[in-house]
């Protein structure tokens, strides 16, 4: 499995062959079109993320040392993005998720979707998914 | 308007000239805020070069002169909505201030445990939050008043709300999501009958519609400067003088006291018991020349031509096919709320920002009122005396490449 940096790396260069915004979010929603990305049982208030616009829900497993997310948003482009988000993260180990830097955002130009004025959810799922690799650390990995 | 009219009226806002992702800037977001024009640009620049210094206390020549202005902004807003007395204009941060005045002070003096404060299903969270605060405090109750799918107040429903409980009726002139003009004269009407004081939150209707509280009889109205081509920071709360005598004061510091000693405090005077600490003096002046700007237009000229634009963008977007509009009451502001089919109004609003098109997406701090239409939010877009028609095609041609975009 190729580590954060180099999955991060190969989304930049992918959004690098976009030359216009209409392109980059033709993109996305195709990103965001293409599978329902957490089983409906799950989208509940359980697993929902309030942002003030789109809401974005976030579902967690820890196996065999990595933790791998399963999300979903009710709008289509934060879907895209959340898409991006699972491909970078999903199926990492924990510290990996920990310590993402999550750069390629700006590097591909969204930034604006992850900026705190941006009630969008993104920014505080990126803090969910951290917490949760965080808590699994806790939990299955002090003892090691 | 004719199309030279408007033009000129745009001259007058420098922000409307600039583009924004490579798109002249469209503005629809005026329901949030609208821009300020040149003169009241000026006025604060002009204040804060000439004129700036703290006022009623310094002997001092600037202070006499921001004093002198500060005050003369105070009468202008009486004329403005024709207030009886200058001191029954109190100039607060906006709306929301003004509204979280009155919840706190006419509540500690006349709401008392199972008393009811009644609003309508259509508020802001600003006339819903400050009331809910004050009747936890007082031990009330908050009453809603229901409306229908059009979006207006159920008027037969109002009367048994206004039982000898009742101790305010709390509504708005204009509803920000819906563009909805409430029958506020019937309203209060029916509730002085019941002889219950009614607060208006004209936050929505100042720029919209002329108001003149003495014949609206209203015992409260508020309204923001920064709503009206008036600089952010200021607002108004207009109170009849009987009522406002009878409240204890908000807040405690300068400005509001007449003698203090560490054993007791005597208040001011209206309307300076209300006012204090520092106001926001040069937005004060800006208010004054927003007034200036919006009467020299004339209130008839702004209304046809809001009107208009309201009438145009509604048929547009019905010609578009597919579209919800929320809010469809005959007597509207220049707001259209709606919904582009089964794109998310998130959506629609990325990209529409993406054309250089400003509207607003979400709930429009009106949750309850999304309940009763189960949805999350609408694309609102809400236009001024600036806006035009080109400006609605625009934003209908970027609806149509939305469709395609989100087929």
């Amino acid at each position: 499995m190729k580590t954060y940096q180099e999955t991060a790396a190969e989304i930049i260069s992918e959004f690098m062959l976009f030359t216009d915004w209409m392109d980059k979010y033709n993109y996305l929603i195709e990103l965001g079109k293409a599978l329902p990305l957490i089983d409906e049982q799950f989208k509940t208030d359980n697993y929902l993320i309030a942002g003030c616009q789109s809401q974005v829900w976030v579902k967690a497993e820890y196996k065999d040392g990595a933790v791998f997310f399963t999300a979903d948003s009710d709008a289509i482009i934060t879907r895209g993005i959340v898409s991006l988000l699972i491909r970078a993260l999903s199926g990492r180990p924990c510290d990996e998720i920990i310590n993402a830097d999550m750069e390629f955002i700006n590097q591909i130009g969204l930034r604006e979707h992850l900026s705190p004025t941006r009630s969008n959810g993104l920014n505080s799922m990126i803090k969910q998914m951290k917490m949760y690799a965080l808590a699994f650390k806790t939990k299955h990995e002090s003892n090691l | 308007m004719t199309g030279t009219d408007v033009k000129y009226i745009r001259q007058q806002f420098p922000i409307l000239s600039q583009q924004v992702n490579g798109n002249p800037l469209v503005y629809f977001d005026n329901a949030a805020t609208t821009q300020k024009p040149q003169q009241v640009i000026d006025a604060l620049n002009n204040y804060y070069t000439q004129q700036n210094s703290n006022i009623h206390r310094g002997v001092h020549y600037l202070s006499q002169l921001a004093t002198n202005a500060y005050e003369e902004s105070r009468e202008a807003v009486r004329q403005f909505i024709n207030a009886k007395h200058t001191h029954e204009i109190i100039f607060t941060r906006g709306s929301t201030e003004s509204i979280n005045l009155v919840a706190s002070s006419f509540s500690k003096k006349f709401l008392h445990q199972g008393n009811t404060v009644v609003i309508s299903a259509m508020e802001h969270h600003s006339n819903i939050v400050p009331w809910q605060l004050a009747c936890k405090e007082r031990q009330a109750h908050l009453k809603v008043i229901p409306i229908n799918e059009q979006g207006e107040i159920i008027f037969d429903e109002v009367e048994k709300f206004l039982d000898k409980n009742c101790k305010i009726l709390a509504i708005t002139h204009v509803s920000n999501t819906l563009g909805t003009i409430n029958e506020i004269k019937q309203l209060i009407n029916l509730a002085h009958a019941h002889e219950i004081p009614v607060l208006i939150d004209g936050a929505q209707a100042i720029s919209h519609i002329k108001v003149d509280v003495q014949a609206l009889d209203c015992d409260f109205y508020c309204f923001s400067g920064h709503k009206m081509y008036a600089p952010m920071g200021v607002g108004v709360l207009y109170g009849k003088e009987k009522i406002l005598d009878e409240m204890p004061p908000y807040q405690g510091g300068g400005e509001m006291i007449k003698t203090v000693s560490f054993a007791k405090t005597t208040f001011n005077e209206l309307p300076f018991k209300f006012e204090a600490g520092t106001p926001s003096v040069g937005d004060v002046l800006g208010l004054k020349e927003a007034i200036r700007f919006i009467e020299n237009i004339s209130y008839e000229v702004m209304e046809a031509h809001e009107h208009e634009l309201l009438r145009y963008g509604t048929e547009k977007l019905e010609q578009l096919g597919d579209i919800r509009i929320i809010g469809t009451a005959p007597q509207k502001t220049s707001v259209i709320s709606f919904l582009p089919g089964n794109i998310h109004p998130f959506d629609a609003g990325t990209i529409l920002d993406k054309l250089g098109i400003a509207v607003r997406t979400g709930h429009h701090c009106t949750q309850p009122l999304m309940d009763f239409y189960k949805i999350s939010g609408t694309v609102r877009a809400s236009f001024a005396i600036y806006n035009t028609k080109e400006e609605i095609d625009a934003m209908i041609a970027a609806l149509q490449r939305i469709k395609i975009m989100f087929a």
